[in-house]
């Protein structure tokens, strides 16, 4: 990925040299705006047709101590002319408003990147705050970039001046100037953003506009090219496109909109119980605001409640549905239990978040899928499903409302908080082309001989769904082992056997109705496979286009059914000479594989709480074909 | 309890087909028995009838019931029980709990069930003891209660069922006993409020705490020891020879010699279900200074959660269609044309 910027580190920019792809992070303190800057360069550069990918990287604190190491909040994004599928490696340019942000970002700045930096806030006390014993803008230690440094706050302050904003109101405009340069530095258009700030501030006319004359003042800065000759309008092609209509969608909303979708292909109306936790609130706020979709969302007094809720709702009729991340999941354990045992659907989407315990509660992780797979007391299987990007999270939650409606089970949906925030572009569906799955209930007695058969299996070995308020088909149910049938309490050794024998042949058997598992790219058979699953699956796409592109024989397999797995999955595994896993945890994955096909899987992770680069996924490969 | 239309039943047709396995001489076949007995009083229909419980000795009262039954997990019913009425207001559910179950591991979920007042009834069955464990000690269980995790004694202060239910927001309140022939009228009134209507029940643990409440429940002192409330009534027992009255200048009730039948001239109380003040002092009365408060204590109705809830939710819905192709190509969006694959138009 040859960019301008690094050519620019030697010679300067040339504009006849467009860069395929750059990558922009905007990095400043949480108070900043900085997740608000980065959503809207986003949104702008989706309007701009570059294929896109963000990473929002933000502290746990809501405001951490102003100028802190700790309270840097940043957002990273990865736009350009080819398929982007990982919010990058390295940033061309760093945008830090303040010192700490320079500190704890400008590391990852590829050599030759461009730095901006607002000078005004690089005062001594912001430097002690950053643990800075002499000023970098000054001492030379960032010889090896570009730097820009000038004092935003005071032409952000200028360009506002005659709105006679208090200096406070005033220095908050600091991001949209920012914006506008950046805008210009890439020729975004300004005018979304315009309109946007008009409705985001319909009631405080006086605040949309200082808005908007920081916004056009920082692209009039770059314009005017007062920051010699650095800095040169960068134009970025955009991206080939399968024609149709698009919109950028971050994972959380994609969740929202699938469960809703699943919902109504169900023909059920949708109960939402859930109890409010990073990373997995937002889909609670999306869902509380559709009621005119049969949707009710009920905010529960804590993790367990939300899940029993849910259970209580299915029971009634409903598509039970709660979300949590790893703790939350950890309380509920005992419920989905509840519901593997009673046999009924249930929906639990799981954003995970850096374990264990508390851990780090806005960092991303692959860490529970052991928890998803194995985590419940006796056995307890249940479909486990994994969504590779934001707008791969839609259709992973109409398939989990499919599989728990037509198999009667509760389904978990996993996702993380990288897929959650991070946006990208989405081909809006068309309804019209979703498959119904209707649920149906059971009116009439199944049973000619007598009394009804709660328990009586299909040849999917799926039980009947039966509502309270069913004349005539009253029945008990619960948590204790159960005859075959009658659903009577029988803990008899013959039954148990039974009973645990057919609620995993159930779970096992599902691997008939899921597809056939994909070559994602490359060829079926060869050297090697890189085998992934979730929200790693942008660098391994990445790392593997570009090893394939130096003629290295390496495919790529992407797991979306990871309980059960899809029934070729062993014999496609069987035909690579060697099997890499790369996870955001200590191989949970390559464990399940071993376990489940008796191959040689490596392992390659990672646990930092930051996605993997596409640079190290790279070096795994060519270490394994060296 | 539900506007429903009257179904014509007998004791029979609320009988499972299940064989009942309390122990023998357990209070909880009186108090099913009562519930029972009661269902067909009330017109209910058992096809719209849900029993949801926990997990104990109390929980397993849904199997015995021919109508639906959820048995769940430990303390967690209010929270299932929740989602069901949420679902399926129309429903009449019954939740049976007991201290364990509804005080102890479940005390969360029941504050939350009484405060947002979901109608249903909610029996708690108060034997102050884990039964179904092996006669561990529980919240409600007097302080020196010697059992196998509290060989000593227990040291900590048993909690009051009623107290608590009043404290997290409980419109009704009421009491009675396995034995008691009363508690049929207790359930009506229950099943009769349209919220949560919470029920403690003393229930003799034959097992491991037997006769805990025989020195209130017993004939022989049912007279002394029991003070049966009845709204709008003077607050009497002993045959009408004592009563309660307010002593206003320390602000708790106290028992008063009622002479010839004058209770008026006496100062006795009268009952005011709508009375929470009262309520609070009738369910802290201590045991064994004063008789015990049964009957309805408190009942004063107040919308419930789900009708709130589910009202909001259907204002919400007027005059919008649901339109999942518009929902999913909402906000700023734009189009790829065939021909160029450059993007033309923002919406």
């Amino acid at each position: 990925m040859a960019t301008v910027l690094e050519a620019g580190a030697n010679e300067g920019r040339s504009t006849d040299n467009t860069p395929e792809a750059v990558v922009v992070r905007f990095a400043g303190d949480s108070g900043d705006g900085m997740q608000l800057t980065g959503g809207q360069f986003t949104l702008s550069t989706a309007l701009a047709g570059n294929d896109l990918a963000t990473f929002p990287d933000f502290p746990a604190e809501i405001r951490a101590p102003q100028g802190t190491l700790f309270g840097v909040s940043a957002f990273q994004i990865n736009f350009g002319s080819t398929e982007i599928s990982t919010a990058g490696d390295q940033p061309d340019v760093l945008v830090a408003m303040n010192p700490a942000a320079l500190k704890t970002n400008v590391q990852s700045l590829k050599t030759g990147g461009l730095i901006i930096a607002d000078s005004g806030e690089f005062n001594k006390r912001n430097l002690e705050k950053a643990k800075y014993e002499s000023n970098p803008l000054e001492d030379g230690s960032l010889a090896k970039w570009n730097l820009l440094a000038f004092d935003i706050s005071k032409l952000t302050l200028e360009s506002v001046k005659p709105f006679g904003l208090g200096n406070k109101e005033a220095l908050r405009c600091k991001n949209m100037w920012t914006l506008g340069l950046s805008l210009w530095m890439f020729d975004r258009p300004r005018q979304p953003l315009i309109d946007w700030l008009n409705t985001k501030f319909a009631k405080n006319k006086v605040l949309a506009d200082a808005n908007i004359a920081a916004l056009n003042a920082g692209h009039a800065y770059g314009e005017t090219a007062e920051i010699g000759g650095q800095v040169k309008k960068l134009h970025i092609e955009a991206a080939p496109q399968t024609p149709g209509l698009y919109r950028t969608i971050t994972g959380a909303d994609a969740i929202s909109l699938g469960l809703i979708a699943g919902a109504q292909l169900a023909e059920l109306p949708l109960f939402f119980g859930g109890y409010p936790i990073t990373p997995a609130s937002a889909i609670l706020h999306n869902l509380a605001k559709l009621k005119e979709f049969g949707v009710t969302t009920f905010q529960a007094e804590d993790e367990i409640a939300a899940v029993a809720s849910a259970i209580g709702a299915s029971y009634a009729g409903s598509l039970g549905v709660t979300s949590s991340s790893g703790p939350g999941i950890a309380l509920k354990t005992e419920a989905i239990g509840l519901a593997v045992m009673t046999e009924l659907p249930l929906v639990i989407v799981n954003s995970q978040r850096g374990g264990p315990s508390t851990g780090l509660p806005t960092k991303t992780e692959q860490s529970d899928l052991y928890q998803a797979v194995y985590g419940r007391n006796g056995d307890t299987p249940l479909p486990v499903i994994a969504a590779r990007s934001p707008a791969d999270a839609f259709d992973c939650a109409i398939e989990a409302c499919r599989l728990a409606v037509q198999f009667m089970t509760p389904v978990m949906l996993l996702t993380d908080g990288y897929i959650g925030n991070a946006a990208e572009p989405w081909k809006v569906p068309d309804p019209e082309g979703f498959t119904p799955f209707p649920a149906k209930f059971l009116e009439e007695n199944n049973n000619p001989e007598g009394k009804v058969l709660p328990y009586k299996r299909d040849e999917n070995g799926v039980r009947p769904w039966i509502k309270p308020g069913t004349p005539d088909l009253m029945h008990r149910i619960g948590g204790i082992e159960k005859a075959p049938d009658t659903g009577d309490l029988d803990y008899s050794p013959a039954t148990h056997q039974l009973q645990t024998d057919a609620r995993k042949a159930k779970v096992d058997g599902i691997a008939n109705h899921i597809p056939a598992q994909e070559v994602s790219q490359g060829t079926q058979g060869g050297k090697l496979a890189l085998v992934g699953w979730g929200s790693t699956y942008g660098a391994i796409h990445q790392a593997v286009r570009r090893a394939r592109a130096k003629g290295l024989d390496v495919s790529h397999i992407h797991i979306r059914h990871v309980w059960p797995m899809p029934t070729n999955l062993g014999d496609l595994l069987r035909s690579y000479d060697k099997i890499i896993v790369p996870e955001m945890n200590t191989g949970q994955l390559k464990t399940v594989l071993r376990d489940q096909y008796l191959v040689d899987a490596r392992p390659l992770n990672k646990v930092s709480g930051q996605p993997f680069t596409i640079a190290e996924i790279e070096a795994a490969i060519e270490a394994a074909l060296a | 309890m539900n506007e429903m239309t009257a179904i014509k039943t007998t004791l029979k047709d609320w009988e499972s087909d299940q064989e009942v396995r309390w122990c023998p001489g357990c209070g909880d076949y009186a108090i099913l028995k009562a519930v029972q007995r009661t269902l067909p009083e009330l017109g209910a229909d058992p096809a719209k009838t849900v029993f949801v419980s926990g997990i104990g000795c109390s929980s397993r009262f849904p199997y015995y019931v021919s109508s639906y039954g959820f048995h769940t997990i430990h303390g967690r019913a209010p929270a299932f029980a929740t989602g069901l009425k949420l679902a399926n207001p129309e429903l009449d559910v019954w939740l049976v709990t007991g201290d364990g179950d509804g005080m102890s591991i479940g005390g969360n979920h029941t504050m939350h069930f009484l405060r947002r007042n979901i109608n249903s009834q909610i029996l708690l069955f108060n034997n102050e003891i884990y039964g179904l464990t092996k006669g561990q000690y529980s919240p409600t269980s007097r302080e020196g209660t010697s059992s196998p995790t509290t060989p000593l004694g227990s040291v900590d202060r048993p909690m009051q069922p009623c107290a608590f239910a009043l404290g997290a927001g409980a419109r009704f309140i009421a009491r009675g006993f396995d034995t008691s022939k009363n508690l049929g009228e207790v359930l009506k009134a229950a099943h009769a409020h349209q919220g949560a209507a919470f029920v403690e029940i003393f229930q003799n643990c034959i097992v491991y705490n037997k006769d805990r409440f025989a020195d209130f429940t017993e004939k022989a002192v049912a007279d002394t020891r029991q003070l049966w409330l009845k709204d709008g009534e003077p607050m009497l027992f002993n045959k009408g020879t004592q009563g309660l009255r307010l002593n206003t200048d320390h602000l708790h009730l106290e028992i008063v010699d009622v002479v010839d039948g004058d209770w008026q001239a006496a100062g006795v109380l009268v009952h005011d279900v709508k009375n929470r003040t009262i309520a609070h002092m009738l369910v802290e009365l201590p045991m064994a200074l004063f008789p015990v408060a049964l009957g309805v204590i408190y009942d004063d109705p107040r919308p419930t959660y789900e009708s709130a809830l589910l009202g909001q939710d259907a204002v919400a819905r007027e005059g919008k269609v649901a339109n999942l192709a518009k929902l999913l190509a909402k906000g700023q969006t734009w189009t790829v044309q065939p021909e160029d694959q450059g993007p033309l138009s923002g919406v």
